[in-house]
């Protein structure tokens, strides 16, 4: 194994006492990656990159916001009307938590469907749920600070989920609360965290992305990769390719940050915060609703929470409900049947979670949460049973070059 | 062997006692760090609240604050008293006299956080739902409560608390 040959002498030097340019050239420039790798798999690039963009502009916010109950909402008004620029700044970060959770919601199902949470990268498909828990948190915690009436009212509905917890419940939410309700001692808090979990993210992250290269990128045909011709050089295939997407991802974002910034966002959070006043309809940020759909479909409140926590939790065991070998859904006839039924259940419940929580609603919403466990306890372990999959070819080249053995083998996987 | 096996036991000794001693004192290092965000003195000092009753009309309703969160301080009608005592508490959910959640049963004082979640119930204005049962209904989940705060339908598990309160004199209570 010997090194790239640099031609700069000064990087040379360099690259001799600390290997950062071989290490860089190792991994992001001949890092070998399965050929066939189709547009899903730009969003984690993708990802990674709206995590910078977030960091970007939420450290510019902090230089002008003040965490205090007094000023909070005008500082943020003082971003919008007198900082230079500052509309945009806030606006960007405003609607890049949201496109961030779409990234990297787009980014899950291309998981689920390609099946690239099965061995060898159940710890990588792991590590990418924390990522997703902690960005529930910074976002949640993200939105308490402005201050306004959704603000205040999300902060007080969701840290009351712990007193649902036996025992321990109401002393949680105190500690949680510096107070005897969400108050200052809260906001300030908040604003610590906020500040300090994208930074734990970029240190998950970079955890899975050495598991990732510890096997390579899954492929749409979910077979492993079975020598060179399979492969090709991350640079400048998939820079390349990645470049385009983000391209395309950008062009969206600017569109609806300098279009429509509010589409996402409720218009109670600019109304600043009451303690005294609940506003008549409460609801998440768009991206919480499935679960937020949960919580309110079982009757009995430590159950709720429960189910919701559960929701996620069932993600961290996927790999072993799943036991089929055959990764990609291409060659499950009838998983690749029930993953989009799932994923039409996914998008029932987000807008069940921003109705009111009454008649058909709560039916429906009762229904929805039943299928979604009932989809990840009962079906895939029942699946990977009954299913007969379809035979997977040979090797990644196989199908493009045809070579002749027509792919009728069971091995593999 | 016996005498290497004692050593080993001994060496063991030492091994699980150091740990302890080390997992006691990061423990007495976390405490400090995880209490510090309980309520502070001064928010500790500010719990307790003083109201007078008597500028509240039969029929009305005041929300004050206490400790950062609303309290509904509720005149009730005759009418309200009497339905909520005439519930039999067994059908009750969170089982509570009336006569046990007022001090005087005309002037009801109770804590205005759903139980559910937190959220403030509607009900003190005229013109707010009141819910099946006449007294509070929150919209956050759909919970009802009945004159006496006592929760009847929906997600909340209990009855709207009554804060600790006395009457310092005739009209004027201190909550807390
Ligand atoms: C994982 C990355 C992050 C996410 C998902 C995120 C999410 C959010 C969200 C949803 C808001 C509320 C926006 C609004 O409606 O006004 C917000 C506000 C804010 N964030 Fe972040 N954030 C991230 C990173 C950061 C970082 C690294 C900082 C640096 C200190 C930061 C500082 C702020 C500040 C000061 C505000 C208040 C100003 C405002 O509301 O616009 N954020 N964040
Ligand atoms: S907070 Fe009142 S019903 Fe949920």
């Amino acid at each position: 194994m010997s090194g790239p040959n640099f031609s700069n002498p000064v990087v040379r030097w360099i690259d001799h006492r600390l290997p950062v340019f071989t290490f860089m050239h190792h991994e992001m420039h001949e890092y070998p990656t399965p050929k066939n790798l189709n547009y899903w798999w730009n969003f984690g690039s993708l990802a990674g990159i709206v995590l910078v963009i977030m960091l970007l502009t939420g450290i510019i916010l902090a230089m002008h916001y003040t965490p205090h109950v007094d000023y909070a909402f005008q500082s943020v008004e003082r971003i919008m009307r007198d900082v230079n620029y500052g509309w945009l700044i806030r606006y960007i970060h405003a609607n890049g938590a949201s496109f961030f959770f779409i990234v990297v919601y787009i980014h899950i199902f291309r998981g689920l469907y390609y099946g690239s949470y099965k061995a060898p990268r159940e710890l990588l498909w792991m590590l990418g749920v924390v990522i997703l828990l902690l960005m529930m948190a910074t976002a949640f915690m993200g939105y308490v600070l402005p201050w306004g009436q959704m603000s205040f009212w999300g902060a007080t509905v969701i840290t009351n989920l712990f007193s649902a917890l036996p025992g321990v419940g109401e002393w949680i939410v105190t500690l949680l609360w510096g107070g005897f309700s969400v108050d200052n001692p809260t906001l300030n808090r908040f604003f610590s965290l906020h500040y300090l979990l994208p930074f734990v993210i970029v240190g998950v992250v970079v955890l899975h992305i050495v598991a990732l290269h510890r096997f390579g990128s899954n492929n749409p045909l979910g077979i492993d990769v079975r020598g060179k011709q399979d492969s090709i050089p991350f640079h400048p295939y998939y820079t390349v390719k990645d470049m385009f997407g983000l391209g395309v991802f950008l062009t969206i974002f600017a569109a609806v940050v300098f279009f429509m910034p509010n589409a996402m966002g409720h218009p109670d959070n600019y109304i600043p915060a009451n303690p005294l006043v609940t506003p008549a309809h409460i609801v998440p940020e768009w991206y919480f609703l499935p679960f937020y759909a949960i919580l309110r479909a079982v009757p009995d409140k430590l159950l709720g929470v429960l189910a919701m926590f559960a929701a996620i939790a069932v993600l961290f065991i996927l790999p072993w409900l799943d036991r089929s070998p055959v990764r990609s859904a291409t060659f499950r006839p009838l998983f690749k049947i029930f993953f989009w039924i799932f994923a039409a259940n996914c998008v029932l419940l987000t807008y069940l979670g921003g109705k009111p929580a009454e008649g058909i609603y709560v039916i429906l919403s009762r229904l929805a949460t039943v299928y979604y466990f009932f989809h990840f306890l009962i079906l895939l372990p029942g699946l990977s049973i009954f299913e007969t999959p379809k035979p997977l070819p040979r090797s990644i080249s196989q199908p493009v070059l045809g070579s002749g053995t027509a792919g009728a083998s069971k091995e593999n996987s | 062997m016996a005498e290497t096996h004692e050593g080993a036991t001994r060496r063991d000794f030492i091994h699980v006692a150091s740990a302890t001693m080390g997992a006691v004192g990061a423990a007495c290092v976390a405490w400090p760090l995880i209490d510090q965000m309980n309520p502070a003195a001064d928010t500790l000092a500010l719990a307790t609240t003083e109201f007078d009753v008597s500028g509240v009309e039969e029929g009305m309703a005041v929300t004050i604050v206490w400790r950062g969160k609303p309290v509904f301080v509720r005149h009730r009608t005759a009418k309200e008293i009497e339905e909520a005592g005439a519930v039999d508490i067994n059908d009750l959910p969170d089982p509570e006299t009336d006569g046990a959640r007022a001090a005087k049963p005309e002037m009801l004082v109770l804590v205005g956080v759903c139980t559910h979640l937190g959220c403030v119930p509607l009900g003190q204005k005229a013109t707010d739902p009141r819910g099946e049962w006449g007294g509070w209904f929150c919209p956050c989940h759909g919970s009802h409560y009945d004159t006496s705060g006592r929760i009847r339908k929906g997600p909340a598990p209990t009855n709207l608390p009554v804060p600790p309160y006395e009457y310092i004199s005739d009209t004027v209570i201190r909550i807390g």
